[in-house]
């Protein structure tokens, strides 16, 4: 039988797909849309009951017959759902797409259940939910088994088995107990996978006895039971031979499957093997293969409008017509003080032609990268941004010129002119800037943000690697070389490499022979050493210093282990070649003595410390600043920029702290005091760390959270509720809460302990909140400021550690009086 | 680990402030002899008197203060003057006195004000003390969590008491459904229920187990150590409300004589003027 023909076949009902489909109607094209689920919008669909779906970004205008604005979740789909009766819909449910071949003629789409279909195009709109992964065992299509948990209050009194020890397998389970009995099945031989947090719950939940489960367990089948409590029974395969499970249901979490594989299996290829990637297309959505075009969230853009856009779009450039994307009017917009006089195109390519970088980009990258920067134009002298800072965004010159001050005093270090780039430091590194830049002239600058880089960096190679060479150089230049040569810069530079090694994974070892000299960018490590047949901590060393110069001033084998405390990223100067250096470079071989010579008297003090400490018996053991700097480390104090901590021997419990944090903060608390871990009456309570590299921020649609020029991680008002950023936070201090204003309290009210009426609680919509450090409160957090007895304190991590590893025992640590 | 608390905040300042304040005084109580003696109404103790009075109006404030997050500066800071100033305050009205004590209003007004002060001198006390401990007693665990655990082992051990004898199960039930967990602020300062049918449960069951059929032996085990759980934690948690209690009570006679305090001294003054 020859297979059916379409003009064009959409793959993926989801909002993109959706939307190309009823505009490939309206235009009286062959069209048929294929989506996997029985029903549309399956990922719209997996909201949770009741949220409002946002349309971000609000600056960007809907040109789509498939209607969209903000509403709960609920009308969104009623209404998508009217639309595709109205306009006659040719879709298919059911038809999964599991391949896509071309051949000469046309593109050969084959569907799970053995359909075969051709069309000339194909949109692939498939999103990147990715397919769940289904429970492949005789019995895992029964009713009783899903793949989702909506709504965890709807089961009660049920004994329930969820497959999978994952974070969302355990998340669902925890839900659910107190009111059900609970079974997992983990393949695995333990829960190490799982975030921190679940994993306390979890054997805490174990217990209590409110949920069991079973290690290195697999299911083998699930069987209905004709009589008796249980509806099914799970047959799993234990170490210990086949246990049977008779329960009312099964929860499998089984983790998706990623999109990448799906996508090369259908010829479509990517710039790099990181697996954040994004397919190179065209600036009309076509892939490398003929005919196949992709659109929406698998295409890069994460929110549901942008999808929409392009769902009109895409059918629009396949029919032949040359429709201006909806978001050129964002970037007329922006060019609005700047070339005005020409077309959007031409300035796009102007800039292009001016630095580079830009010019490995594809058409396409390159507006998203306009689309979400911001042009700058600077009169001469003016700071962009000053040594110290916490800003984050990296800028390109367009035109103009401008000075570096690394040191300092006031005279430029190095020179920066048009095509040139900035602010590679502070990207790598996630911490301070390492110098001010000034205009010299005025300027046309491209900002950047963090995100928008870090996407492009993933997807091509060649600016990785330039970006990397620049980064090395700088590294060097204000590491050790200010003084140097801009020949001898380039030479060690060039000869330099990069490294990268997992928390916890060694730079080098006690006894090795001297290797070379580490810069390290990004991360921080821990110098130890063995004392007593015990590993030491010495230090702690932060992005920014170098190690190893020890032996390399010596002569002498490694003298301490570094390792690296978090995920870090050094930069190797050879050894050979660092000592061709210092032969020739009288300034940094009394540098590099210097510095030998006071970490030698440090050294002896920490070790004299910690000789008394051990014979001291237990107490003072525990108090061991070793010990306290591998509990800080332990609890993200490496990665951190500020942590708040409860001095638990001072705290009366009053929680002045979380109250006046909640007044403040739209009466939700930031801060949990009472859970997180505790060591030597140091609590690390549940608040944010601002981490150098939020993980936080990795997967927001909107690009809603930030770092604020001191530091602080704070989420803006696009946010649109998706939860990513409280999955990804390793130190579970992101909630969910719908935020009231606070109307400050009147004098009578605080004599009386009236609490003002909020205005009637309107369920506003969900949103991500978390600690914003008191960015926009005077005189800085609250928390640390209403405790009455000086519990709480905030600490800048780096002089925490070094506090916790100097022997003199100078306190750094800020009171509330210093913040 | 070193940090400031109230007493070293900003390396003692508010405890020089407050030692200069009384030397100062003790100094003009010694240099100038009134003509009458020294009495309240004598110059010196018109100074005396009117610092003393704005004095405690501010040591009033702090209660405010502290509930307005707003505001700016530390708390901290605020309640390590309080104390300092507290203590100096008490000095000044003594002085102020001029040791001229009998049975009336202003002595009334003293008297709170030492009820006020010993009372605060107090606090202070369990808040050095109590926090250490109530650490050491919950570790990293929080009242919610321990609550949230002896409902938990309740569901278990009376599932379990189902199967076994009547004065087991009898004895669990007890257990589970007396056990008093910080009922009235007496109970909570003491810390510990007497007679405990936790402790009780724990001690019968004990006994109870020697001559059980052997099927019923394993439960009973699990029964046992249910139980023995749960002993802890109940006296955890009670351990955990004693120290609360204590650390909040004395708040009971600080504020409520502040106030008793407030009016008495405002008559004290109106009567002052009235005899003019
Ligand atoms: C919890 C959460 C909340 C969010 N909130 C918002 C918000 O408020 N506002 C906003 O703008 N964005 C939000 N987003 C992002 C938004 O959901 C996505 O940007 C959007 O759904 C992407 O649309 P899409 O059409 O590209 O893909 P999807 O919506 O993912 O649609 C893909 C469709 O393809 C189907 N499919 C998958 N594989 C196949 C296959 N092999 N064969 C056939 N069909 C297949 C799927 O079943 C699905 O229906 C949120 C995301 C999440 C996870
Ligand atoms: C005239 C004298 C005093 C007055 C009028 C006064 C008044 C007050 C008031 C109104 C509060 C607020 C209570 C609350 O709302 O929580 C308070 C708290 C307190 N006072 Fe006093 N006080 C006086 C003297 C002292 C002295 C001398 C001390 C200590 C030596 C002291 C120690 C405290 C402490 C520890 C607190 C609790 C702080 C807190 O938890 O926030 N007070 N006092
Ligand atoms: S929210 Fe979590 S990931 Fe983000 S900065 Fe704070 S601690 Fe780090
Ligand atoms: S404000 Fe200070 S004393 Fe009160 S609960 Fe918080 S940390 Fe403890």
């Amino acid at each position: 039988m020859k297979p059916e023909h379409f003009s064009i076949i959409i793959i993926g009902a989801g909002p993109s797909g959706l939307s190309a489909a009823v505009r490939a109607a309206q235009q009286n094209v062959s069209y048929l849309l294929l989506e996997a689920a029985a029903e549309p919008a399956s990922t719209i669909r997996n909201y949770l009951r009741g949220k409002l779906v946002m349309s971000e970004p609000r600056a960007l205008p809907l040109r789509s017959p498939l209607p969209f604005t903000a509403s709960l979740r609920e009308n969104v789909l009623e209404t998508w759902e009217r639309t595709i009766a109205e306009h006659h819909i040719n879709v298919r449910y059911g038809a999964k797409v599991i391949d896509i071949i071309r051949s000469e003629q046309w593109l050969e789409i084959e569907l799970a259940d053995g359909t075969k279909l051709t069309a000339d195009d194909v949109v692939l709109a498939i999103g990147v939910q990715g397919n769940l992964r289904k429970l492949d065992i005789p019995g895992g299509n029964l009713p009783q088994i899903q793949y989702q948990l909506d709504d965890p209050l709807a089961y009660q009194d049920e004994t329930i088995v969820v497959i999978g020890g994952g974070d969302s397998g355990v998340e669902n389970a925890l839900a659910l107990t107190g009111r059900n009995q609970l079974m997992i099945l983990n393949r695995a031989e333990d829960f190490s996978n799982c975030k921190e947090g679940n994993l306390n719950q979890l054997t805490d939940a174990r217990k209590r006895g409110a949920l069991d489960w079973l290690l290195e367990t697999k299911p083998q089948a699930i069987e209905i039971n004709t009589s008796g409590e249980f509806p099914i029974t799970v047959f799993a395969k234990t170490p210990k031979g086949v246990e049977r499970i008779p329960c009312h249901r099964v929860i499998a979490r089984l983790g998706a499957l990623p999109s990448r594989p799906l996508l090369e299996s259908f010829g479509v290829s990517f710039p790099t093997t990181d697996l954040a990637a994004l397919p190179l297309l065209s600036t009309h959505y076509e892939s490398n293969v003929p005919g196949l075009y992709i659109i929406g969230a698998l295409a890069g853009y994460p929110l549901i409008k942008q999808g929409i856009n392009q769902g009109y779009e895409v059918i629009e450039y396949i029919l032949g017509n040359q429709v201006e994307p909806a978001d050129t009017a964002l970037l007329r917009d922006k060019f609005s003080s700047f070339c005005n006089d020409r077309s959007v195109d031409d300035v796009l390519e102007k800039i292009r032609k001016s630095v580079p970088l830009l010019k490995m980009l594809s058409a396409l990258q390159l507006r998203e990268l306009v689309l979400e920067s911001n042009i700058l134009l600077p009169e001469p002298g003016e700071t962009i941004f000053n040594r110290n800072d916490y800003s984050t965004t990296f800028f390109f010159i367009v035109e103009g010129e401008l000075d570096v001050l690394i040191d300092e005093d006031d005279i430029p270090d190095a020179a920066l002119k048009a095509g040139e780039f900035f602010g590679e430091m502070a990207l790598i590194s996630g911490r301070r800037r390492s110098g001010t830049v000034r205009t010299k002239t005025r300027c046309v600058l491209i900002e950047t943000p963090r995100r928008a880089m870090q996407k492009l960096i993933g997807s091509v190679q060649s600016m990785r690697r330039m970006l990397d060479e620049v980064a090395i150089k700088t590294a060097v230049h204000i590491g050790i070389g200010l003084s140097l040569s801009e020949k001898d810069l380039n030479d060690i530079a060039s000869n330099a490499s990069l490294k990268n090694y997992a928390a916890g994974e060694e730079l080098f070892h006690e006894g090795d022979e001297a290797d070379g000299l580490y810069l390290i960018q990004r991360g921080s490590v821990t110098v130890s050493h063995m004392i007593g047949g015990r590993e030491v901590v010495l230090f702690y060393l932060a992005a920014g210093h170098y190690v190893g110069e020890m032996s390399l001033v010596s002569g002498e084998p490694r003298y301490a282990t570094v390792r690296a405390a978090i995920e870090t990223q050094a930069v190797l100067i050879e050894a050979s070649r660092m000592r061709d250096i210092i032969a020739h470079n009288p300034k940094i071989r009394s540098e590099l003595d210097a510095r030998y010579l006071k970490h030698l008297q440090e050294q002896e003090n920490r070790q004299q410390m910690e000789v008394v400490q051990e014979s001291g018996g237990t107490l003072s053991q525990q108090l061991s600043p070793t010990s306290l700097i591998s509990f800080l480390i332990q609890q993200g104090v490496g990665e951190a920029t500020d942590v708040l901590l409860i001095d638990e021997s001072l705290c009366i419990r009053c929680n002045h702290c979380e109250q006046a944090c909640a007044d403040t903060h739209g009466g939700a608390t930031r801060l949990d005091r009472d859970t997180g871990p505790i060591f030597a009456n140091i609590r690390v309570p549940t608040s944010c760390r601002h981490c150098e590299h939020p993980h936080c921020m990795k997967d927001c649609p909107p690009d809603a959270i930030h770092r604020a020029p001191h530091g602080e991680v704070y989420i803006d008002d696009s946010c649109i509720g998706c939860g990513n950023c409280q999955v990804n936070c390793p130190y579970d201090v992101i909630q969910m809460a719908v935020v009231h204003d606070q109307p400050e309290r009147s004098l009578w009210q605080v004599m009386l302990g009236i609490q003002p009426k909020t205005a009637a609680k309107i369920d506003g919509p969900k949103v991500a909140v978390k600690c914003d450090m008191c960015k926009d409160i005077a005189d800085g957090p609250l928390c640390v400021r209403a405790c009455p007895v000086g519990a709480a304190l905030r600490v800048n991590p780096e002089a925490l550690l070094s506090y916790a590893s100097d022997a003199s025992g100078e306190a750094i640590l800020m009171g509330s009086d210093e913040v | 680990m070193q940090r400031s608390n109230i007493f070293d905040y900003k390396h003692y300042f508010f405890f020089k402030i407050a030692v200069v304040v009384i030397l100062l005084a003790f100094i003009a109580y010694l240099a100038f002899e009134p003509p009458l003696g020294h009495y309240g109404g004598s110059w010196l103790g018109y100074i005396l008197g009117i610092i003393s009075a704005l004095l405690v109006f501010w040591m009033t404030w702090y209660g405010i203060r502290k509930r307005r997050y707003r505001g700016s500066g530390a708390t901290q800071g605020w309640l390590s003057a309080h104390i300092y100033l507290g203590t100096a305050l008490t000095v000044l009205v003594t002085l102020h006195s001029g040791f001229n004590f009998g049975i009336n209003i202003h002595t009334l007004a003293y008297g709170l004000l030492l009820i006020v002060v010993i009372s605060g001198f107090f606090g202070n006390y369990t808040y050095m003390i109590y926090p250490r401990q109530m650490t050491e007693n919950m570790g990293e665990d929080n009242l919610d969590g321990l609550l949230l655990r002896i409902a938990d082992a309740d569901k278990l051990a009376r599932q379990i008491a189902l199967i076994m004898p009547d004065d087991i199960n009898n004895t669990v039930s007890r257990a589970c459904s007396e056990t008093a967990i910080g009922n009235g602020l007496l109970e909570q300062l003491r810390g510990y229920q007497p007679n405990c049918p936790t402790a009780n449960a724990v001690a019968q069951l004990t006994l109870m187990g020697k001559d059980l059929p052997s099927d019923q032996r394993k439960p009973y085990r699990e029964l046992y150590s249910i139980m023995v759980r749960r002993l802890s934690l109940v006296k955890r948690v009670r351990q955990d409300l004693m120290y609360r209690a204590r650390l909040g009570f004395w708040l009971y006679f600080h504020v409520p004589f502040t106030i008793a305090l407030l009016v008495a001294m405002m008559t004290h003054i109106i009567a002052v003027f009235f005899y003019w």
